[in-house]
Formats: C-alpha cells, sequence, structure tokens
C-alpha cells in the first residue's frame, strides 16, 4: 500500500506512524549507490556468509542458492563482498583476481547475478 | 461526591500516593532532588506489592523518558518524575513523547536550572519545556498536585498527548499540608481501564513508531501536534469538572480571585498564588480594586480565557519564576510576560498596561510585602496609563 506522497497533515498518519508490517520494501534505496556488486555465481558456494551479513536484505535466495542481488534495495556498502570467503583468480564479470564478490562502479551498470 | 480521608502529605508524597492509586503499567525513572521522593516513595509501593506496576531504574533521565517513550507505545500506561536539570538531560526525548502523541504522565517538581547547581524552586526547568508539546499543569499545592496528577491520566489519554504537572520544589514538594486523598476505588474508576489505540505489542496490527521523515513531511507530522493541543482546554475542562463532581474540588482553566470588578491584577502561578491570595484579601478590605489570576494551564496557553478575564483592566502585574534571558532586547521579562502580552495584542487590547515581575528564582523567598509593592506599582500604572520599568525584580540585592 503505497503512501500518498501528496497527503496534507489531516490524511497523514498521526506522527508518520506506520501501520503495516515490512513495507519499507517500498521505499527504493537502490538508487543510493556509487557501487554494485557483482558475483562470480559459477565459483559461488552458496555458503550464505553474504546473506547473513547483508544490511539490506539484499542477497536474493532461493530453494538454499543465491540467485542474486536485490538492485532496488543494495546500497553498495561492500559488507557482502567483504565478508564472501571465496577467492578467484578470474572473476566472471571483471576479469579481476578477488573473491567471488566483487564491488564495481556504479556507472558501470554490470550485472552480476 | 466521593469520600475521602485526611493524610498529611507533602506535595511529592501526594503525588506518590496518586500514582499508587493509579497503578499505572511502567515507572521508569531517575532520582533528582526534588522530586526524589515521588519515584522513592513509589518505589516502596513496587517493593511491597501494592501495586502491579513494572519498576524500572535507569542509567539517566534520558534513560527515564526512552524507557517511558517505549512503553507508551508498547501500549502501557506510563507515568515518570523528573525537575530541573534532569529534565533538562531528558529533553530530546521529550519532545519525541510528545511528537508520538503518547499519553505519559510526568511529575514535574519544579527547580532551579544549573548553573550555578541549585536544588531550590523556580520554573526555569518547565519553562524551558514549554514548547515540547506536551500539556503543561500547575499545582499551588499539595492538594492540588495530588488532584492535577489524576486528572492528567484521563486528560492525556482522552487526547493522546504527554501531561506535565508541576508543583514548587520544597515549597510544596517537601511542605507537609492536609491533602483529601480519594478512595482507591474512587481514582480507578475515575481513571478508568487505559485502551491504548495502536500498541507496538499488538502484533495482529502491527505499527512502527518513531520513523524517520524527510521535508516532505515532517511539516506535516508537526501541524497534526498543534491541532491536538488547539482541542485540549475542553477536555481539561471537561474533566476538571468531573473531577469536581466527583471530589466536590472543581478545575478549571484559570483560578481567578476578585477579578470581577478588578481595576488591576496580578497574575502569578502555583504555591505563590497562596501569598498572593493573602495580600488580596487584605487590598481588597481596603477598598482596592484588585484581584489576581493563578493559571492552572499553561500549555496551551490560555490567552482567550486571559483577554477575556483581563476586559477592562487597566495594569497587570505579572510574576514570573524565570527569565526568558534576552527577551525584549536584553531586558529578560519572563515566558509568562511575554506570551500574556501575545495574547492581549493579539486581541487588540491596547489599553490594558502589563509589568513584569522577576522572583523567587533559585527558591529566593516572597513575603507578602514584596506583593504590596507590586501592588502599589499598579496603582500607578493603572493612574498614569504608563509602564515606567518593563522588568522589575522582587527580593533581589541590586
Amino acid at each position: 500500500m503505497a503512501v500518498n506522497l501528496e497527503a496534507g497533515w489531516r490524511e497523514a498518519s498521526i506522527a508518520g506512524t506506520v501501520f503495516e508490517a515490512g513495507n519499507s520494501v517500498e521505499y527504493i534505496t537502490g538508487t543510493w549507490r556509487t557501487l554494485r556488486p557483482v558475483r562470480d555465481e559459477e565459483r559461488c558456494t552458496n555458503c550464505m556468509i553474504c546473506w547473513v551479513y547483508c544490511p539490506d536484505s539484499s542477497i536474493l535466495v532461493e530453494d538454499g542458492k543465491v540467485v542474486g542481488f536485490d538492485y532496488d534495495h543494495c546500497k553498495g556498502c561492500g559488507i557482502c563482498a567483504a565478508e564472501c570467503p571465496v577467492k578467484v583468480d578470474k572473476h566472471a564479470y571483471t576479469g579481476k583476481p578477488g573473491k567471488v564478490i566483487q564491488m564495481v562502479e556504479e556507472v558501470s551498470m554490470q550485472v552480476g547475478k | 461526591m466521593a469520600k475521602s480521608k485526611a493524610m498529611a502529605l507533602d506535595g511529592a508524597h501526594a503525588v506518590a500516593e496518586a500514582m499508587r492509586q493509579i497503578n499505572p503499567d511502567v515507572v521508569a525513572a531517575y532520582p533528582i532532588t526534588p522530586q526524589t521522593e515521588v519515584v522513592m516513595t513509589f518505589s516502596n509501593f513496587v517493593a511491597d506489592g501494592l501495586v502491579d506496576t513494572e519498576f524500572i531504574p535507569v542509567e539517566s533521565e534520558h534513560g527515564a523518558m526512552s524507557t517511558c517513550v517505549g512503553a507508551s507505545a508498547a501500549g502501557g500506561r506510563v507515568m515518570t518524575a523528573t525537575a530541573s536539570v534532569g529534565l533538562a538531560l531528558m529533553l530530546e526525548v521529550v519532545y519525541v513523547a510528545a511528537s508520538l502523541h503518547l499519553p505519559i504522565v510526568m511529575a514535574v517538581v519544579n527547580r532551579a536550572l544549573s548553573a550555578p547547581l541549585n536544588i531550590h524552586c523556580d520554573h526555569s526547568d518547565s519553562m524551558m519545556a514549554r514548547d515540547a508539546g506536551w500539556i503543561q499543569l500547575y499545582s499551588e499545592n499539595p492538594q492540588e498536585a495530588y488532584d492535577n496528577v489524576i486528572q492528567a491520566v484521563r486528560i492525556a489519554e482522552r487526547l493522546s498527548l504527554p501531561v506535565m504537572v508541576m508543583q514548587d520544589g520544597f515549597i510544596t514538594g517537601h511542605g507537609v499540608e492536609r491533602v483529601e486523598v480519594l478512595e482507591d476505588g474512587a481514582v480507578k474508576e475515575f481513571i478508568g481501564e487505559y485502551k491504548p489505540k495502536h500498541s507496538l505489542l499488538d502484533v495482529d496490527n502491527p505499527a512502527t513508531y518513531g520513523t524517520w521523515a524527510m521535508y516532505n513531511f515532517y511539516f506535516e507530522f508537526k501541524r497534526q501536534q498543534t491541532d491536538a493541543l488547539s482541542k485540549a482546554m475542553p477536555v481539561i475542562v471537561e474533566v476538571g469538572e468531573e473531577y469536581g463532581r466527583l471530589t466536590g474540588r472543581k478545575y478549571g482553566i484559570l483560578d481567578t480571585y476578585e477579578m470581577d470588578d478588578a481595576e488591576m491584577a496580578i497574575v502569578v502561578l502555583a504555591s505563590t498564588a497562596g501569598t498572593a491570595r493573602m495580600v488580596m484579601r487584605g487590598l481588597r478590605q481596603k477598598g482596592v480594586k484588585i484581584g489576581f489570576i493563578k493559571p492552572r494551564v499553561f500549555r496551551p496557553f490560555p490567552a482567550k480565557e486571559f483577554v477575556e478575564t483581563l476586559a477592562g483592566v487597566k495594569a497587570v502585574g505579572v510574576l514570573d519564576r524565570s527569565i526568558a534571558f534576552g527577551a525584549m532586547n536584553g531586558l529578560g521579562p519572563g515566558p509568562l510576560y511575554l506570551e500574556l502580552c501575545a495574547a492581549l495584542f493579539a486581541a487588540g487590547n491596547t489599553t490594558t498596561k502589563v509589568a513584569d515581575y522577576i522572583f523567587g528564582l533559585g527558591g529566593r523567598d516572597i513575603t507578602p510585602a514584596h506583593i504590596e509593592k507590586v501592588a502599589q506599582d499598579l496603582a500607578q500604572i493603572a493612574e498614569t496609563g504608563e509602564v515606567k520599568t518593563v522588568v522589575s525584580y522582587l527580593g533581589l540585592r541590586e
């Protein structure tokens, strides 16, 4: 249920109290990024450490496997890349040595899964 | 009228007794003179099993109000008490309580702000918080403190706004007087059961309190607070009348004495009103056409009621027990003067002349002689139509 952004003071909920659970998902924070994570999905071991650490619940998981990043909400903090324990010699997307998750410039719009 | 029992109580114990009868869900508090006995006495009630209250001794007044906010948002009936720099320390969260429309009731036993460190009475503390969005009630004596705290619970819950009940530190806080105390059942019935609207603990109807608001919404939320306060006076009056039917002691907005044909008036809050009343009585016996007004309600400010009561009055002496430093080119009147003048000016009354008298700071004594001097000044002002000195001091060593 989207908030009416043109609501006058009479219509807006008192003190901005929110009466829905989990509706912060409607607020898009992905635009705040300057860096985005890209994942070498072939080399990912699905250890779930990135999912545990992500402060914005932006690691998408289905059936016990990582399927991608929620780029609508990922703020590019880099914690997933820092915590990822798996090393690669040549990342499938960046070509660089490092981890399975690497941070790239947001303006590059590289899409990793 | 309900039965009551006379007890010898000082203001702090009177408030504690009211709290015992109210039996709130949560009390979170930190001690500070001259409030300490309010919560200390109440904690004895908790230890003795006389109340069901969850009593939370916190690490500071900031923690106290934070805990109260959380408990109130969770749907509890919540009370606390503080004074002076304790109120200053919790001020951040005091604003939050009002902004979130939480019906917290807090006893403030008025004490001077620092520096220098002073534990005695003046109104600088509650006046500091006058723009926080709370309802503010002032009590003249322990009886009024007891009565106001009980009414505050009803007022707060009906308006969904927090209420501060003031009384003068040491003067009434530590001054034992005869207090008519209601039966427990009568208080319980008067305050009724609290039915919180959107409790944090109602998991079937989730609510998030204290969200973030950007420049596109903050303004609207503040406007809502004004809306709530603009509707407060009639509720305060109604609760006061109902309390009057219960106890024989009716409460309103302004407590007036001999104002009907008064040409001069003294305006004063809290315990000094007792001294003023005595002086007025003496002056009236001499035929002086003077009266006095003791506001019980400071927030919302009774502008309309003042304008009505002061219609035709030639000279008003406002007694302020705090200074609004820097106001009026640094002349430093007090907040009661400033708000009264604004009310008169807004109503188009430019004939009533107003003079301000700062008194009693840091517990400096105020005597009948001081008030008689004010009355003499007012007679001069009424005759000449001129206020020679806007701000004067009573009891100050020059």
